[in-house]
């Protein structure tokens, strides 16, 4: 029998892909024993009631079918009202809004429509990890636009301007963002958009965590003057509505790049999920208190954490959105992956290295708040147990 | 306000520093607070929700539902207020619906709280009936898991 391969078998291009910086940690902390995480992307809130209601009644009263490929009308019809109440701005529900298997499958149906082999994208770090993998799948080629600290890790036109080239035919815009909790405000992103708007450059403003920000209202760039044109929306519903597992997601842009776009989720996904379609209509509908019960909570554990973290001496910056937060880790004198692996293996608390999300993550660790405050309490309290520790090694030697 | 007794309905036991800087404030407001709570009868006490079957599984518990006459004047507060003065009454509450009193009360073992039931609420003027419903497992109290929370399956990515 002849032998296969596999080798041989795979892509060149798949095999150059490296595995999730996050997941490779934390494959570690899964063969331990009383690990307590603070590494999850995901709510731990159960979706509103009202939600997985309606998913029943679906399951009830209705066959559940493919559904048209940019997803049902009323739901569509629900995500076009959503985003002119929130941000003014109006898109057509029939041609501009395609809904998709998460944020997820937006951000890889762009990269894939807009991309010729060689392109340039602007990817803003840190950020979450699957921006540059997919963008070279596409065939592109992601440039990292690193954020700094200085700037509360906002992107600034500083940061930009240089990186921009003739081959630039995407920026990826991250915010709020993971993993640092950064968000950017009207005034932060005016400069942002007068230097794009003289060029022939599209912006992807992924806005997963829009409706968790602490303090002010998410500002997204559409509402910008002539930035809806020169914008692909990403947003779903996982994070907002406590919704990772029902697969839900959508993306809003010009008429121009949804028809053309939508033929890759035609031929390759078909549909979204039928069942999460129909309940997601209920998300957008009727809990916007449940979002803010959510968010109140969340701001509890934001600002226990901050507060925690300064104390025990790791500064950390204040985030504004998300359900992270991004101390510092520097002048202890270990590196992200150091701090985190020794704070694993000796105090049993599993975080993400802040180099997971790009360069500029060195010298931080990500830390999720997606946890009850007694899991969080019991975190921190070793936390500092270990930072202590640390001290007075430094002191000895 | 909402927002410290949702913390300490959590946690009565949190130090006044970590409450402090999840409400952002500081730990002397925090204190000023809880005591401004306490003095003006908001916060009525703190206790401790126990495992009964790691610390001392004879301990039985019973709901009983009352059925009482309401008196000239005050209602069902009088009878109400009889029953409450018993240590073995771990709550009473007045209910809507088939039955008036709500009551759990707490024995040694079966006989002392059947013995309490028959002897002390079913004599007392005014009782008109009395149905004695034993717990014979508690899985969540005020909030707080006994047993049978769900290990977290959140995956990582």
């Amino acid at each position: 029998m002849s032998v296969i391969d596999y080798n041989k078998a795979l892509s060149s291009k798949i095999k150059e892909i490296k595995p999730s910086g996050i997941r490779k940690f934390f494959d570690i902390a899964g063969t331990m024993e009383g690990v307590i995480s603070l590494g999850v992307g995901e709510p731990d809130f159960s979706t509103p009631w009202v939600i997985r209601k309606a998913a029943i009644k679906t399951l009830e009263r209705k066959h559940i079918i493919y559904g048209p490929n940019k997803g049902i009308a009323p739901l569509r019809k629900a995500i076009r009202d959503s985003i002119e109440k929130k941000h003014g701005v109006s898109y057509d529900s029939e041609d501009e809004i395609i809904v998709t298997v998460g944020g997820s499958e937006a951000i890889d149906m762009a990269v894939r429509g807009m991309l010729d082999p060689g392109d340039e994208v602007l990817v803003v770090e840190p950020c979450f990890v699957c921006y540059a993998p997919l963008v070279e799948l596409a065939g592109g080629v992601p440039v990292s636009v690193p954020t700094k600290i200085e700037n509360s890790f906002k992107l600034t036109v500083d940061d930009l301007k240089d990186k921009i080239t003739d081959k630039t035919k995407l920026l990826i815009l991250p915010f709020p963002n993971n993993p640092t909790g950064a968000v950017m405000t009207k005034e932060d992103l005016e400069p942002i958009a007068d230097l794009i708007r003289n060029t022939n450059i599209m912006i992807l403003s992924d806005e997963i965590y829009s409706e968790l920000t602490y303090g002010r209202k998410h500002f997204s760039i559409i509402s910008l003057d002539g930035m809806r044109e020169r914008t692909i929306l990403v947003n779903g519903f996982s994070k907002a509505y406590a919704m990772t597992g029902w697969r839900l997601g959508y993306m809003a842009a010009p008429r121009p790049i949804v028809s053309q776009l939508a033929k890759i989720h035609q031929y390759g996904i078909m549909c979204s999920p039928y069942i999460s379609q129909n309940a997601a209509i209920e998300a957008l509908t009727s809990c916007d208190g449940e979002v803010k019960r959510m968010v109140d909570e969340y701001d509890v554990r934001r600002r226990y954490l901050v507060s925690e973290f300064n104390r025990i001496g790791l500064s950390c910056f204040n985030p504004e959105g998300a359900f992270y937060v991004f101390p510092y880790i520097g002048d202890t004198g270990l590196s992200s992956e150091e701090f985190c692996e020794r704070l694993l293996y000796e105090e049993k608390v599993a975080a993400v290295p802040g180099s997971a999300f790009g360069s500029s993550g060195e010298g931080f660790m990500r830390i999720s708040y997606a946890y009850s405050l007694k899991h969080l309490m019991e975190a921190m309290h070793r936390i500092e147990k270990f930072v202590e520790r640390l001290k007075e090694e430094r002191h000895e030697s | 306000m909402k927002d410290i007794i949702k913390i300490l309905q959590q946690n009565a036991r949190i130090s006044n520093r970590e409450l402090s800087e999840m409400l952002g404030v500081s730990p002397e407001e925090a204190a000023a607070e809880i005591k401004r709570l306490e003095d003006s009868g908001v916060i009525k006490g703190y206790s401790v929700i126990v495992d009964d079957e790691l610390y001392d599984n004879s301990t039985v518990y019973a709901t009983i539902e009352l059925r009482v006459t309401p008196q000239r004047d005050c209602g069902f507060d009088d009878i109400a207020k009889t029953i409450m003065m018993y240590d073995e009454v771990e709550s009473i509450s007045l209910m809507s619906g088939a039955y008036d009193l709500s009551l759990e009360v707490k024995g040694d073992n079966l006989r002392d709280v059947a013995l309490f039931v028959s002897e002390r609420l079913a004599t007392i003027d005014g009782v008109l009936s009395t149905a004695t419903h034993f717990i014979l497992k508690k899985y969540k109290e005020k909030g707080i898991f006994i047993d049978g929370e769900e290990n977290d399956e959140r995956g990582l990515c």
